[in-house]
């Protein structure tokens, strides 16, 4: 049996990849800056907030921990609208894909801050920096450091898991891939160049996250 | 020469400790401690271990709350509930650590400019001048840029030194600052404290370095159970220890 692959059928669609490529950097990016300024928030709550706030930010962490993101997307999507709550699959897709980045990056920003030794806090605080300059110029810099490479692998899987997004028809490049394939036949390559261009862009994310990192995140 | 009730008025004392009790739950530290240093004094703090010591000196700059007594700091005291009243009793107080504690992810120079940068909001050439003016003083002229991993114990030492010096404190805190250190990088940084004492700093040092303590200190406080139990100039409490206490702890350090 020989494949006959038809590449051009698919890239005759290109618009609708890009669309797709477009949508999916756009939710990735909006799920990075809200979802990281979310769990550093968050975080701090964990580690030195008061009782009444640490206890809902754990519940939370907890629950999108361990239910499955579709789910949660689903939840979103077709629950809320019974409480009277409708939202557009694009937004419903955000929320959703930065609820879930920001519950796995309490956790992780969280045990940063934990690692960040006692020691150095209170030599902050004696050299009469504020309980915020504290956090913010010592205690997280290290702690952003020592975290970013799981942060950036935790990113790339919310980058990856946002193709389910495409399920309540959020045109992202997931969904771009199901209907070139329906409206072409041609599945297989369909998905060969989805993959390919998952691939580049998971590359692409992580490379310029660790460039970024280090210069504004975390540099002196 | 003023007379010595003079020279302890309390409009003449730096840091003005009185009756202060300190407790962690049940376990009472600190038992009515009474302490009035002159500025430009050097006081050393000696004692067993779990005497209180270290939480004394935690006590001066507020990173521990004392139940009972009171505390002024250049006139400052010490008030928990109001937090800019704390940070500037601590723009008064510097405190240098066993462990160091530079920001590792600063560089040297970064380390010393960051609070004066901050807190005294001075402005980043004169914040740069200043540090490296101290890093000279400190004698790493040389190390503005390096990190803090880069350098031994006993440099990072003294770029803490720098780092509480840039905030012009009146007095400084030292909790055993030679402990951590290999013995050959103790004398660099008992050269630099002693620098300072000389030239008028007030510091208030605990120690186990017996023999520096003699040498610089002004006068020498023995702690024992959570009080001051005795104390006098070094060469009186050294040579002519009045109690039991003391004459065990000199001795248990002969061994
Ligand atoms: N954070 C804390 N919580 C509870 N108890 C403490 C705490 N810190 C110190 N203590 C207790 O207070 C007492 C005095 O401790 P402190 O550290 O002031 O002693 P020290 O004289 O500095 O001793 P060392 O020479 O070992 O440093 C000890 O009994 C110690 O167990
Ligand atoms: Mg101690």
């Amino acid at each position: 049996m020989t494949v006959q692959l038809d590449f051009l059928a698919v890239l005759h669609y290109w618009p609708m990849l890009l669309t797709g490529v477009a949508w999916t950097l756009a939710l990735t990016v909006l799920a990075i800056v809200v979802g990281l300024a979310l769990s550093v928030t968050f975080a701090w709550v964990r580690v030195e907030g008061p009782r009444w706030a640490a206890i809902p930010v754990a519940a939370y962490v907890e629950l999108l921990r361990n239910t499955p993101f579709i789910v949660q997307l689903y939840f979103i999507f077709f629950g809320l609208p019974e409480l009277g709550l409708r939202l557009s699959p694009v937004l419903a897709s955000a929320i959703a894909l930065v609820l879930n980045l920001g519950a796995y990056s309490t956790e992780i920003i969280r045990a940063g801050l934990s690692a960040t030794p006692k020691g150095q806090t209170e030599a902050a605080l004696s050299l009469a920096l504020t309980r915020y300059q504290v956090f913010t110029r010592v205690v997280l810099p290290p702690a952003m450091q020592k975290v970013w490479p799981s942060l950036v692998s935790q990113i790339i899987i919310v980058m990856l898991g946002s193709a389910v997004c495409g399920q309540i028809a959020t045109e992202e490049l997931n969904y771009a891939a199901n209907v070139i394939s329906a409206n072409t036949f041609h599945t297989f390559e369909s998905y060969i160049i989805a993959t390919v261009i998952y691939l580049a862009l998971a590359i692409l994310i992580r490379r310029l996250l660790n460039w970024a990192g280090p210069r504004l995140i975390f540099g002196g | 020469m003023p007379s010595a009730a003079e020279a302890t008025a309390p409009h003449k004392r730096i840091v003005d400790i009185n009756a202060l009790r300190k407790s962690y739950g049940d376990n009472e530290v600190l038992k009515g401690i009474d302490l009035h240093v002159r500025p430009g004094e050097v006081v050393a703090i000696i004692g067993k271990s779990g005497s209180g010591k270290s939480t004394l000196l935690r006590c001066i700059n507020g990173l521990e709350e004392f139940q009972d007594g009171g505390l002024v700091v250049d006139g400052k005291p010490l008030l928990y509930d109001n937090a800019s009243a704390m940070r500037a009793l601590r723009q008064s107080v510097g405190m240098i650590f066993q462990s160091f504690n530079l920001f590792p992810h600063l560089s040297v120079g970064r380390n010393i400019m960051l609070a004066p940068s901050l807190v005294k909001k001075r402005d980043k050439t004169a914040a740069r001048v200043q540090a490296e003016a101290l890093l000279e003083r400190v004698g790493l002229e040389d190390k503005f840029d390096a990190m803090p991993e880069q350098l031994s114990g006993g440099q990072q030492q003294r770029v803490a030194i720098a780092r509480a010096l840039a905030m012009d404190p009146k007095v400084l805190l030292c909790d055993e600052i030679t402990s951590a250190l290999d013995p050959e990088l103790v004398g660099e940084v008992l050269g630099v404290v002693e620098g300072l004492a000389k030239e008028g700093m007030t510091l208030l040092m605990v120690t186990h370095e017996m023999r520096f303590a003699r040498k610089v200190s002004d006068r020498v406080v023995f702690m024992h159970q959570g009080r001051v139990h005795e104390m006098g100039p070094p060469a009186e409490l050294f040579g002519n220890p009045q109690t039991a206490e003391l004459r065990q702890f000199l001795s248990s350090l002969q061994e």
